[in-house]
Formats: structure tokens, sequence, C-alpha cells
């Protein structure tokens, strides 16, 4: 559900930067269902990709055979992302705060953590210059967190228009999509609020998920729930990636000797 | 330019604690010439990668690394780099120092030491406590504007190895696909190692077409199928499967040590690997 969620607000004929994961998903079912002119780009320099499958890695051969430009990293970072070009960036996270900003680095103190994450990526630069930025997370109160133990990626910051002090030139989160509903940040206090929940979840339940006390909205709303239409097209997409990637490329390997031998 | 095999080289150009740079951004990445590192027992070594990747969690968990400069760890739409994650939480199988970037400051840090300039610049890491964990993240003003701008200090590997997927017979090298910042990190570096495919006739390059010219090719090692399990394009696909089954062999030091010894140590060289991944399927 986050991930058609998600689809269903991207606008057709934006210009996303999408990582892996839901955002890769749910870019290419927006792609497939009600924005087929949107432009995807990954951070490893595909520019305009077309994937047939679902990549594992942000570098595929698959995303590089479909796109209408492959450059270089300095050259997406800079020439690209940095000058403003993509409308929309797609970030998830292992912690978020209630001004939406992002801790991907560590859980527990930097120095001797609990648990070591992966690491920034692409994710500081994309929150920073990308005009708007989606967040797509599942929600509970370890991940949900009323304090950020590392800030990889600055959202709203202090709130209250604190990142537009900073000059930071995208407009940060518009919407984080979670398991249970969608929150938008409020206007002026920037505080995320909960605006609307999937079917048959309480707003109680979405509360109990937030380390924090969660800014509610006088109405929120009921996400209507999939379509036939749009559950047949992920589903499809997600088989097709599966039957891909369980390929093996030793067996070919072994295969072509064996061709070679016979001749 | 050299041409050898890849034991020699590595033999040759890598030495205990050196910075080494293996790139290559999910594509081409040269898992061969890791491999050999590990093999020949390197120690010390200052890693340096955009994407650490299974390559140096290998590396790392076999003991051959003191510090690590990457912009993201994980290992790609699977999870964690188990071996990196229990150096740096639990110092095993020794302590790793890291200065992490993201990948933006990264890129930048490469191109500058492409040009032999002190420090890259970029609009990045505003708001981010990434500055303050790592040194090389500082700001300047610009002389113009007075605006502030992230510095990034160059990296300058002692040996930068890429994958290709083809040399001439002069030693001109080819890459094509993702290129990532192979071509940066190649020319940032005091010593350039490639590891390709094959050797050709004629590159039949096109012209704006990303040509490392042999004159800046320290030594080159003809190694087919070196990027396994990652891939190289117009040669074979990414091994997804592989990148998939890590996360279990990488989980456990005994399961880890034990695939190492087996595959890596006992084979004599990348098919020999190879062939026992192959029997051991």
């Amino acid at each position: 559900m986050m991930t058609i969620a998600a689809a269903r607000l991207i606008p057709p004929g934006c210009v996303c930067f999408v990582g892996i994961g839901i955002p890769s998903a749910a870019a290419n079912l927006a792609r497939l269902t009600h924005a087929p002119d949107i432009v995807l780009v990954y951070e490893s320099g595909s520019i305009g990709t077309e994937p047939k499958v679902l990549p594992l890695s942000i570098g595929d051969g698959e995303l590089a055979e479909t796109a209408a430009a492959v450059v270089s990293l300095p050259e997406i970072f800079s020439y690209w992302l940095q000058a403003g070009r993509m409308d929309l960036g797609f970030l998830s996270a292992a912690q978020i705060d209630r001004f939406g900003n992002l801790n991907t680095t560590v859980i527990g103190d930097y120095r001797r953590p609990k648990t070591r994450l992966p690491g920034a990526g692409g994710a500081p630069e994309i929150a920073q210059h990308a005009k708007q930025i989606f967040i797509v997370l599942k929600q509970s109160p370890r991940s949900f967190v009323a304090n950020l133990d590392f800030c990889t990626s600055a959202g709203f910051l202090t709130g209250r228009g604190e990142r537009a002090r900073r000059e930071i030139s995208g407009a940060g989160p518009q919407v984080v999509i979670t398991d249970l509903g969608i929150l938008k940040p409020a206007s002026g206090s920037e505080e995320l609020t909960l605006v609307a929940s999937y079917d048959g979840i309480s707003v109680g339940r979405i509360c109990a998920a937030t380390g924090w006390p969660l800014a509610v909205a006088d109405t929120v709303e009921v996400v209507p729930p999939p379509t036939l239409g749009e559950l047949c097209v992920l589903r499809d997409l997600q088989k097709r990636t599966q039957v891909a990637h369980a390929g093996s490329v030793l067996a070919q390997r072994e295969m072509h000797r064996l061709l070679q031998t016979q001749v | 330019m050299q041409l050898g095999t890849l034991q020699e080289v590595i033999d040759e150009y890598v030495d205990d604690g050196q910075s080494v740079a293996l790139e290559g951004f999910t594509h081409l990445i040269p898992f061969a010439a890791g491999h050999e590192i590990l093999r020949q027992k390197k120690r010390e070594l200052h890693l340096i990668r955009m994407t650490p990747d299974l390559i140096y969690d290998q590396l790392i968990g076999a003991g051959c690394a003191r510090e690590l400069t990457f912009s993201w760890g994980g290992n790609p739409g699977v999870g964690s780099l188990h071996r990196l994650r229990d150096a740096v939480e639990n110092d095993w199988p020794q302590p790793l120092k890291i200065n992490e970037h993201s990948h933006a400051g990264m890129a930048a840090a490469y191109t500058a030491g492409a040009a032999r300039l002190p420090f890259g610049m970029l609009r990045g890491y505003v708001g981010t406590d990434l500055s303050q964990v790592n040194g090389q993240i500082r700001e300047v003003h610009c002389p113009y504007t007075d605006a502030a701008v992230a510095a990034v200090r160059a990296i300058n590997p002692d040996v930068t190895v890429l994958h290709a997927q083809a040399a001439d017979r002069q030693g001109n090298v080819l890459i094509r696909g993702i290129v990532g910042a192979q071509k940066e990190a190649a020319l940032a570096a005091r010593t350039l190692i490639v590891t390709v495919e094959e050797v050709v006739e004629s590159l039949s390059a096109p012209m704006n077409a990303i040509v490392l010219p042999h004159w800046v090719v320290t030594a080159i090692a003809v190694v087919p199928m070196g990027a396994y399990p990652s891939y190289a394009h117009g040669y074979y696909a990414r091994d997804n499967a592989f990148y998939r089954r890590w996360d279990e062999i990488a989980r456990d030091r005994d399961t880890f040590t034990n695939w190492i010894t087996r595959h890596v140590v006992r084979s004599r060289d990348h098919a020999e690997f190879l062939d026992s991944l192959a029997e051991a399927a």
C-alpha cells in the first residue's frame, strides 16, 4: 500500500530522482499507470531510464540500457542535482523526527554505535537540492523518534522557517508516506501532521506508532484502497523482477564453456 | 604500461599501509583484484571507495584494512555489510578508522584529486552532522559573493584499481556503461592498475567515449569475468542472487572466514575462484 500511495502522489511529467526499493517501485508504478511521461533519474548516472524490471542495485545494467543518457557520478550530482534540475527526490531512513530530518548513519553514539547503518549516499544533497522531497518509511516508535541519534539529511531542521533561513534551495519534505497513513508539514510550524490514514487504521494507532505527540489535522482523510489495475501492474512488475534477479550468471559461464569445447 | 598477470601486478604495485581505491559504482567492481590483494595478505591498507560493497566487506573481514573512506556502506537492495558493521561496532578483526562522506562530496573530492586541486567544492552537507564527524568536510566562502560552500579535501590514492571491458595492445583502456567516478579515481591516483575482460586489436571507441590513454595506465592484467559478482556491460550481468546470498555468508564470523578460505584463499586465481563457486552451487 505504501508503494501505491506513493505512486499516486507523483505528478505527471515530473523529473524524479529515485533510489532503490520502494521509491524505485513507486516511480515505476507511476510511469506504468497515470504518469507515463515522468523522467526517472537514478544516482548511478542514468537519466531518463525506462527499466522493464526493477533494479536490485542502483547501478544494474538494465538502467543504463534503457536510459536516454548515462553520465558520470560527479556530473549527476553537480550539473543535474545540485543545479536544481530535479523536481522530486525520494528518500527513506532508519529514523525521522517531527521536522522530517532523517538519520541513515548510526543508531546510538557515532563513535560507539549500537547499529552502524549504511550512511549518507546521495541523500544529504538530494534532501538539499531536489525541489521537493517525498519520504517513504514504515511507522513505529523506533523509527519516528523525538530526537535523531544523527542527522544525515536535513528536513525542516528546527522548523518555523529555519530551512529557508539557511538558504537551502529545495522546498524540503512535502509528504511522508508510511504503512499506516500520510503526514504533511503544517504551514508555519513545519511540523509533520497526520492528514490521511489507510482504510481501517485508527488515528489512535498511528499516534501510538509515533515517538512524539503527533499533530493531527482537523479532518483526517481515508486513502482509497488499491485498485485492481494498480495491484495488477505492481504485481506484474514485481514478478518480472523476481525472475530476472534469480538468473544464474555462473551457469551462463558454464554453458558458454561447454559450447566452446563442442566446437 | 606494463602487461602482466594479476598476481605479478598486485605484488609489484600494492604495498602494506598504502591508500588504495578499487572503484566502480556497482558496475565494473574489480573483484578479482580485490581477491588477489586478500590472497597476498596485504595489511594496514587505507581503503577508499564510494560504495564499499561486498569486495571491501571481504577485505575488511579478512583483516586487510585499518582505515576506510566511503560514502554509502550497504549491500545494495539487500541490507547491511556485516563485516564492515562488525569492524565498526566491535573492532573485529581489528579497529577500522572511518572517514565518511556523501556521494556528492566524495565525487567532488575525487574530481579535485584528478585535477590536483587541494580541495573540491560543492553546495552540500547543509544541516547534516557529517561535518562534525569528518574533519575533511569544511566550509569556505566565495571570494565574489561570500556565499558558504562545502570544501572537501582532495582524494589522491596511492593506487587506484579499475576493471574495464577492454584494452588495446598499446594499453589504451575503454570503459562504457555506468561509469561512476572511475575516470576521476584513475586520474587522482599515483599508480593506476586496470584489469580487463580482454585485449583487442582496436577499441573502436566512439569519439566521446571514456578512454584512459596508455600513458596514464601503470599496469594491465587480463582477467575474464574479473568484476564478478558485479558485472561488465556487454559481457555478463550482475549476479543479483549472489548479492542476496552474501547476506547469509557474511552475517557470521566463522561462516565468512570459511567461505573466504575455501573460495578465495585456496583458489590460485580468479578462474579457480569462479570454478569453486560453480561447484558449490
